[in-house]
C-alpha cells in the first residue's frame, strides 16, 4: 500500500542571503491526526533543519503558530491536513514583515496592546485589606468572550483596512480595551478613549467582519469594534451638544 | 493622539444605513410596478400630492431621503478609498458637499409643494 | 550584548485596488459597500420625482413616463438586488453591533436579527398594502 503523500509550498526568506522570499516545496507523508504544524516539524526534523517558525502550546491556547494556509489566517496547529487539499502552500501570516521564513516581526503588534492600557484601572482603589472586588456571573459574561483572545494575530492578517493601513491600531488591540471597557471592575475607558476614538484606533474599521471570521477562539472581535463606534459616537454627541454632562 | 471627529458622519451613516434596509426595498419595488404600468394607487398626482402635502409626511420623507443620501456619501467615501484612491478629505470633501446639496433640494422641493 | 545579526524585515506589498479580488469573503464584501451606489441614485430619481411632483401634473406625467423606459426598469431592478443584498449584510451583522441583555442572559444573534427581519416584513406588506399596490 502506498504512503499517501502531501507537498507543502513553504515560502522562504533568508535576511541573510535572499533578495525576494520564494516557495520551496517539501513532500510529507500524510496523516489523519496531523495538522500542518505536525507537517512542518517533520520537514524541520527530517529534511531541512533550517526551516524557521514560531510554535509552542500545539493547542491553540499560545497563539504562536499563526500562517497562511491556502491563503487563509490560521493557527498551524489547529489546521488539519485531513481538511486541506494535497498542495498546501504555507507563508508567514499576511500584512506583517516578514522576519525570516514564517517569522514575523511582531513588535508594533506588541506596542499597539500596550497603548491601549490593557489592565484594570479600579473606579475606586481598594486596600488588599478591604477584600476582593466582587463581579457577578452577570457581569462577568459581559467581557469573558472578549477575554479569551490568545494574540494570535490571525484578525490582522484577515483584516484587510490593516493591510491598506499599517497605522490602524487593529481588531485585537481595540477588543483588549473594551474587555476591560466592559469590566464592572474598570473604571478607565476614558483613559482608553484617547487611543480608542483617534482617528488609528476604532474608526479605521469598515466592518469588513473577517477579523471574527479567523478567531480561533471565537472572540468576535468585530462585535467589540461596533460596540466600541456606538459607544464613541454616543460619547462625541455628549460631549459636543452637552458639554455641561462630561466629567 | 487626539479623538477623531469621524462619529459626526458615523452617527448619521448608521441611522441612514438602518433606514436604507428597512425601506428601501419596498420603495423600489413601487416605483419599479410604475415601471411596469403597474403603477399603485399611492403613485398616482392626486394621491402623492395629497400624503406629501401634511407636515408629518415631509418628516418622514425628508428625513428618509436625507439619510439616504448621507449614508450612501460616506459609504461611498469608504469605498472609493477601498479601490486604492488614497485622497481621502477630497473625496469626502466633494461627496458629503453632494449629499448637502441633495438635502437642501429636497427640502426646497418638499417646501414647495 | 551580542550585535543585532543582519534584519532585514521583508514587506509584502498589499495591491491597493485589487487586494479584494484575492478572497470570496472580500469580493461579497466590496459588493455590500457598493450598494450605496445603487441606492444614492435611487434617492436621486426620489428628489427628481418629487420635484416633478411640485411642477405639476404634466411635468409629473412626464416623470413616471420616463420611468418607464427600458433602461428605468434595468435600473430599478438592478437596485432591488443590491439594495436587498443591504438588507441582509445589515441585519445580519446588526446582532453584533447591539447586544441585547435581558439581566444576565444574552440574546442569541439568530434572535435579533430574525426581529429585524420579522419587522422588515412587516413593514414592507404594510406599506405596498397602503400604496394599493395589492
Amino acid at each position: 500500500m502506498s504512503e499517501r503523500r502531501v507537498e507543502l509550498q513553504v515560502l522562504r526568506y533568508d535576511p541573510e542571503k535572499d533578495e525576494i522570499p520564494h516557495f520551496q516545496s517539501y513532500t510529507v507523508p500524510f496523516s489523519d491526526e496531523w495538522v500542518v504544524l505536525d507537517a512542518l516539524n517533520h520537514v524541520k526534523e527530517q529534511t531541512d533543519p533550517t526551516l524557521s517558525y514560531r510554535w509552542s502550546c500545539h493547542m491553540a491556547v499560545c497563539g504562536s503558530c499563526g500562517m497562511m494556509i491556502n491563503g487563509e489566517p490560521m493557527l498551524a496547529c489547529k489546521a488539519f491536513m485531513r481538511d486541506l487539499p494535497e498542495v498546501i502552500r504555507v507563508e508567514p501570516l499576511a500584512h506583517f514583515p516578514i522576519e525570516r521564513d514564517l517569522v514575523t516581526v511582531v513588535e508594533d503588534f506588541m506596542a499597539k496592546l500596550a497603548r491601549v492600557k490593557p489592565y484594570l484601572i479600579p473606579k475606586q482603589r481598594k486596600d488588599l485589606d478591604a477584600g476582593e472586588y466582587l463581579q457577578t456571573p452577570g457581569e462577568l459574561k459581559r467581557y469573558k468572550q472578549y477575554a479569551q483572545c490568545i494574540n494570535c494575530m490571525l484578525c490582522y492578517a484577515a483584516c484587510p483596512e490593516y493591510g491598506l493601513t499599517p497605522k490602524f491600531i487593529g481588531p485585537a488591540a481595540i477588543t483588549l480595551a473594551h474587555r476591560y471597557n466592559e469590566d464592572s471592575r474598570d473604571g478607565g475607558r476614558e483613559l482608553r478613549q484617547e487611543e480608542i476614538a483617534a482617528g488609528e484606533g476604532v474608526w479605521e474599521c469598515t466592518f469588513v467582519g473577517a477579523c471574527s471570521q479567523v478567531c480561533p477562539k471565537h472572540v468576535d472581535p468585530a462585535a467589540a469594534l461596533q460596540q466600541v463606534k456606538i459607544a464613541s459616537t454616543l460619547d462625541w454627541f455628549r460631549e459636543h451638544t452637552m458639554p455641561w454632562l462630561s466629567k | 493622539m487626539a479623538k477623531s471627529n469621524k462619529p459626526i458622519v458615523w452617527g448619521p451613516f448608521a441611522a441612514g444605513g438602518t433606514i436604507t434596509a428597512f425601506v428601501t426595498p419596498v420603495l423600489i419595488v413601487l416605483t419599479l410596478l410604475a415601471a411596469l404600468g403597474q403603477s399603485p394607487r399611492a403613485l398616482s398626482y392626486d394621491a402623492l400630492r395629497g400624503f406629501l402635502g401634511h407636515w408629518l409626511s415631509q418628516v418622514i420623507v425628508f428625513g428618509v431621503i436625507a439619510l439616504s443620501l448621507w449614508s450612501s456619501a460616506h459609504r461611498l467615501r469608504i469605498t472609493f478609498f477601498d479601490f486604492g484612491v488614497r485622497h481621502d478629505r477630497a473625496v469626502a470633501a466633494v461627496l458629503y458637499l453632494l449629499a448637502a446639496l441633495g438635502t437642501v433640494l429636497t427640502l426646497f422641493f418638499l417646501l414647495r409643494l | 550584548m551580542a550585535e543585532q545579526v543582519g534584519r532585514r524585515p521583508f514587506v509584502r506589498e498589499v495591491p491597493k485596488t485589487r487586494w479584494f479580488l484575492r478572497h470570496p469573503r472580500y469580493r461579497r464584501y466590496m459588493a455590500r459597500e457598493v450598494t450605496c451606489i445603487f441606492i444614492a441614485v435611487y434617492t436621486v430619481i426620489l428628489i427628481v420625482g418629487i420635484a416633478r411632483l411640485g411642477q405639476g401634473p404634466g411635468a409629473y406625467e412626464a416623470f413616471l413616463q420616463a420611468l418607464r423606459t427600458p433602461l428605468s426598469i434595468a435600473f430599478h431592478v438592478v437596485a432591488l438586488a443590491f439594495s436587498l443584498y443591504h438588507t441582509v449584510t445589515w441585519f445580519n451583522l446588526a446582532p453584533k453591533a447591539m447586544p441585547v441583555r435581558f439581566g444576565e442572559t444574552a440574546l442569541p444573534h439568530a434572535a435579533v436579527a430574525g426581529a429585524h427581519y420579522f419587522a422588515w416584513v412587516i413593514l414592507t406588506v404594510v406599506v405596498l398594502w397602503l400604496a394599493g399596490a395589492f
